[in-house]
């Protein structure tokens, strides 16, 4: 059952202030998936504080790093269920996983962050496994 | 910020792989432990040799990508627990 939309407000705007367009309904993922060239990251939010509680400033931290992916979007599971359903129907070889965050390149799956691998740590050894994966595979932005 | 549940121990919430004294290994989120045994939410369990899979072929598995889960809640006596790890760890 979702939670109050008061409660889950702070969490959603932590991402959407750095930048990561929020999905909420299937037509929005649809249409962010369905762009396939360069790099997209998609973040599965949470409410759960155990571990989306570093996961979201994890993220924020690696996308005020030099490179960034070209497209940022996330869905907030547990809360718009559509939608996050549908994102999840992208990637269906992946067991469900929230918080998560998948990367993308031309399309393809190349990165996932479950949230096994979130759990127990801080928001700067998260953004640094993202930021090795910003290094590895998005461009250097222009001088 | 997030939903913290700070009368719970500090496995809460974590994703944990239970070895048993049995063919049988689990991983799911921690709920709690105690005199009992552990409490899982959203959890798989594994036999040994399963789909071809040793107990350690499945962890190795898992601590990739993540499991399917099988149940919503499963509790493992004390009596049965060989082990606790966190999942990220392995």
């Amino acid at each position: 059952m979702p939670y109050s939309e008061l409660l889950v407000r702070p969490m959603r705007e932590e991402l959407s202030s750095a930048g990561v367009k929020e999905l909420r309904t299937p037509d929005e993922v649809d249409a962010f998936m369905n762009e396939k060239s360069g790099t997209a990251m998609l973040v599965v939010n949470s409410v759960c504080g155990c571990a989306a509680g570093m996961a979201r400033p994890g993220v924020r931290l690696a996308l005020d790093g030099d490179r960034r992916p070209d497209r940022v979007a996330s869905v907030f599971a547990g809360q718009d269920l559509e939608a996050t359903a549908r994102a999840r129907s992208y990637i269906p070889d992946i067991p469900p996983s929230s918080p998560s965050v998948a990367f993308f390149k031309d399309g393809e799956l190349v990165y996932f962050l479950p949230r096994h691998r979130i759990e127990g740590r801080d928001a700067h050894s998260v953004a640094r496994d993202l930021t090795q994966v910003f290094a590895e595979h998005c461009a250097v932005p222009a001088a | 910020m997030g939903t913290f549940h700070q009368n719970k121990g500090e496995l809460h919430g974590i994703t944990v792989i239970v070895d048993t004294t049995g063919p049988e290994i689990v991983v799911g989120r921690c709920d709690d432990m105690d005199e009992r045994g552990i409490f899982l939410h959203e959890a798989d369990v594994h036999r040994d040799g399963e789909g071809g899979r040793s107990k350690e072929e499945y962890v190795r598995r898992v601590s990739q990508l993540g499991f399917w889960k099988k149940h919503d809640h499963l509790m493992i006596p004390r009596e049965k627990i060989v082990s606790v790890r966190r999942l990220g760890e392995v």
